[in-house]
């Protein structure tokens, strides 16, 4: 005990010599979660439009009036021909174009089928597809109005039109503020980044001074060593988890529904992982550049493949297998299911499960793998 | 040019290339690196919101009713997960994320149709994740609304009248990438965010390393002045990264469709200037830490999550707020994945792009005259440092 506390001090102190340390290490993620915060934001409004409106007649405008009275679009420019769009989407003005041919207003009066062209930016990632999503469905609402008028004028037969609507509910996120999804998500990755960076340097850069021999001559086992090494980053981990929930919560005002013990306790199982990962880089690494480079090959994927923006489920089934092996896929579920929905133990125990598992895992690896290297 | 510093350019060229070369394994790294994670990520991810999970609870157990949740079953936005009971049954699935929508329906839904009183359905959407929540709910909405002309259309086809056509066709044209293929969407933006991580981080311990092993010494007290070692230190890796940003080009073009539109001189032109840039980035932290610990965890920080966030690649930069979208600036990510996508994807020419290439000239320029300056500072301050250090 008193070996790993001793440890535990030289880390401190060696942590301390670098006056620029602590600076990055408890300012960076807060500037990182207020300015992430704001701008991790998918809510679509406002879209940038043109309209090209070929027929001027009452049901073009009024079918015009119902894109731009959603909210979802703003109008940009009016052309009057097709060919005029183009530069306005080719050099990124407006993102989405309406267009009403002409004979619009003539058809839909005459019970025949009308069209309306809606034109989208592909370039421009999520928005266009989110774009196209709402015209379609305000077209598909005007369609059954259209419907609905002309039963009236055929009187159905002595049939009812039918209509089956759908009561739509929203849970954990009423007001479907994106921001509530995304502020766990950015939690998760500042302290894996933080984490998983200060570990990776923490055996490699020993070895690198020529230190380690002296480490290994002193009559510290291995394991005292790793875990002296490891709780002053624990303790960072929990300091930086700290402050950043309270600016979660504060700030953004993103809700705490479930336990914030729990939350502690699971923090604490995926610090196993970032830093059971950063050990093992560490250990396999000759300099610190190579542990700096393959630490950023882990980092990636555990950003991309465990569910922060990409949905799993989108995923290609090999890369659904493959994200098991990613300790952030089970965090974002637990974090994000313990802020929002509220989730205890009952409800997240497998995923607990899962990345303490994972953790221990790695961390045995990474003793193992040094105990061969002192040999 | 006096001949003079050219030579000592050229001579810390041939040190760096000679340090890079014997560490194989992080030359392979840099060479390398991005391709994999193009491959990896290119066929991992993608924008598309289908298959969300959904549970049904069908109250009600009429064909009409299967025949709807037959409607659910077979289109691909939704994945059937789970058949409930009851509505209570909802609660547990949800919150630990197995679906993220149900759907019930209640049970007299066929008495109602038959009697020609529109019935409700209930649909309970997880709205966590706020987009994915919104395109289900919209994708409910579509597939009940085909649902009820469709019934209405067959009873009035029923009744004899035949000609009735659906009002309305909406025809979605997609421009640039008319197939919506994620790809497009995704490989410009993967592109920009992995060499900008790749490439800064390589530059990041350029100096540092050196200053905590003391050869920073040998050369301050060689005649090499800051401005030729740093150009010195970051030719080879331009040359690298170049390779690297190519191999990135390639693997685009041959495993996932994206080509060039546009023109390849201008494309090369904004790759040089973007890579000079984030390596002046990497090479200005490399004079402003002092440990390699520092200096990793600020390239990461300054590059990971602001080029994946702040740079317009996932979340639309028009939604930020002014003050967020003003330091959206800072990020040379931004201005070069605005020209990818508009030489890659939308083939423009000089005239649309000039500004964003401006902007990473000028953020080379600074990157580099900064690290300059920092450079010649240090070597001022750091007899004072030492004696302190020493004491």
């Amino acid at each position: 005990m008193k070996a790993i506390l001793s440890i535990i001090w030289k880390e401190f102190v060696q942590l301390r010599r670098d006056p620029r340390l602590f600076p990055v290490l408890f300012v960076s993620p807060i500037l990182q979660l207020l300015l992430l915060g704001y701008a991790a934001n998918l809510d679509v409004r406002e879209i940038p439009s043109v309209v090209c409106d070929m027929d001027q007649s009452a049901a073009s405008r009024d079918l015009l009036g119902r894109f731009v009275n959603s909210g979802y679009f703003t109008i940009r420019a009016r052309v009057g021909r097709m060919e005029d769009i183009d530069p306005f989407l080719d050099n990124g003005k407006a993102a989405m174009a309406f267009v009403m041919p002409r004979g619009f207003g003539d058809k839909l009066a005459g019970g025949s089928q009308a069209s309306v062209m809606i034109i989208a930016d592909g370039a421009e990632s999520q928005s266009a597809t989110i774009g196209v999503n709402y015209a379609t469905m305000i077209a598909g609402r005007y369609a059954q109005r259209v419907i609905l008028d002309r039963f009236e004028r055929i009187r159905g037969g002595g049939m009812k039109p039918v209509l089956v609507n759908a009561e739509v509910r929203v849970w954990y996120n009423p007001e479907l503020r994106s921001r509530n999804f995304m502020v766990p998500g950015v939690f998760g990755l500042i302290l894996m980044i933080m984490t998983m960076s200060l570990a990776s340097m923490g055996i490699v850069r020993e070895k690198e001074a020529g230190t380690m021999e002296q480490l290994i001559v002193t009559p510290i086992r291995p394991h005292q060593l790793i875990i002296g090494k490891l709780l002053p980053f624990v303790f960072i981990g929990l300091v930086e988890a700290t402050f950043v929930l309270i600016i979660a919560r504060g700030w953004f005002g993103v809700p705490i529904r479930g336990s914030v013990a729990l939350l502690y306790v699971l923090c604490l199982a995926f610090m196993l992982n970032t830093l059971g990962f950063g050990l093992f880089i560490s250990t396999i690494s000759r300099t610190q550049q190579q542990a700096m480079f393959t630490t950023t090959f882990f980092i990636m994927p555990m950003m991309l493949l465990g569910g922060f923006v990409f949905p799993i489920e989108n995923m290609p089934r090999f890369f659904q297998v493959v994200s098991h092996a990613v300790p952030t896929r089970y965090f974002f579920i637990i974090i994000r299911g313990i802020m929002l929905r509220g989730a205890g133990w009952p409800e997240l125990w497998d995923q607990a499960a899962s990345l303490a598992g994972l953790g221990v895992l790695i961390l045995a690896l990474s003793v193992l793998r040094f105990h061969k290297k002192l040999d | 040019m006096k001949p003079f510093p050219l030579c000592c350019v050229r001579a810390v060229i041939v040190k760096e290339f000679r340090q890079i070369r014997r560490d194989a394994l992080s030359l392979m790294f840099l060479v390398f690196l991005p391709g994999f994670m193009l491959l990896l990520f290119g066929y991992a991810l993608n924008f598309d919101i289908k298959h969300i999970p959904l549970a049904v609870v069908d109250e009600d157990g009429s064909r009409a009713s299967r025949d709807l949740v037959d409607k659910f079953r077979t289109t691909e936005y939704f994945d059937l997960k789970a058949v409930l009971p009851k509505t209570a049954a909802i609660d547990p699935i949800l919150a630990r994320e197995d679906v993220r929508a149900a759907l019930v329906i209640p049970a007299q839904f066929a008495d109602d149709l038959t009697a020609g009183r529109s019935p409700s359905v209930q649909v309970i959407v997880d709205g966590s994740n706020a987009m994915s929540g919104t395109t289900a709910a919209g994708y409910v909405g579509a597939i009940l609304q085909s649902y009820s002309q469709r019934i209405t259309l067959r009873g009035l086809a029923r009744r004899g009248f035949t000609d009735v056509a659906l009002p309305l066709a909406t025809e979605v044209r997609v421009w640039y990438n008319p197939e919506l293929r994620s790809a497009k969407f995704l490989v410009p933006g993967l592109m920009a965010f992995i060499l900008m991580v790749i490439v800064t981080v390589s530059t990041a311990f350029s100096v540092v390393r050196e200053k905590e092993r003391g050869t920073m010494d040998q050369i301050r007290v060689s005649s090499i002045r800051p401005m030729e070692l740093i150009l010195g230190k970051i030719i080879p890796y331009v040359a690298i990264s170049l390779g690297s940003a190519h191999l990135v080009l390639l693997l685009g073009e041959v495993l996932f469709g994206v080509g060039i539109r546009g023109s390849y001189p201008l494309l090369l032109l904004a790759m040089v200037l973007f890579v000079t840039g984030a390596l002046g980035q990497g090479l200005l932290i490399s004079t402003i830490t002092r440990t390699q610990q520092v200096a990793f965890l600020l390239a990461v920080l300054t590059t990971m999550l602001p080029t994946f966030i702040l740079s317009g690649f996932v979340f639309p930069l028009r939604n930020m707020p002014p003050v967020v979208q003003a330091v959206t600036y800072l990020v040379p990510g931004r201005y070069f994945l605005a020209a990818l996508r508009a030489i890659i994807l939308k083939g423009a020419g000089l005239g649309a792009i000039w500004n964003q290439l401006l902007f990473l000239a000028v953020f080379a320029v600074l990157s580099i005259g900064t690290s300059a300056v920092r450079l010649g500072k240090g070597e001022k301050e750091r007899p004072r440092r030492r004696r302190r250090g020493g004491a």
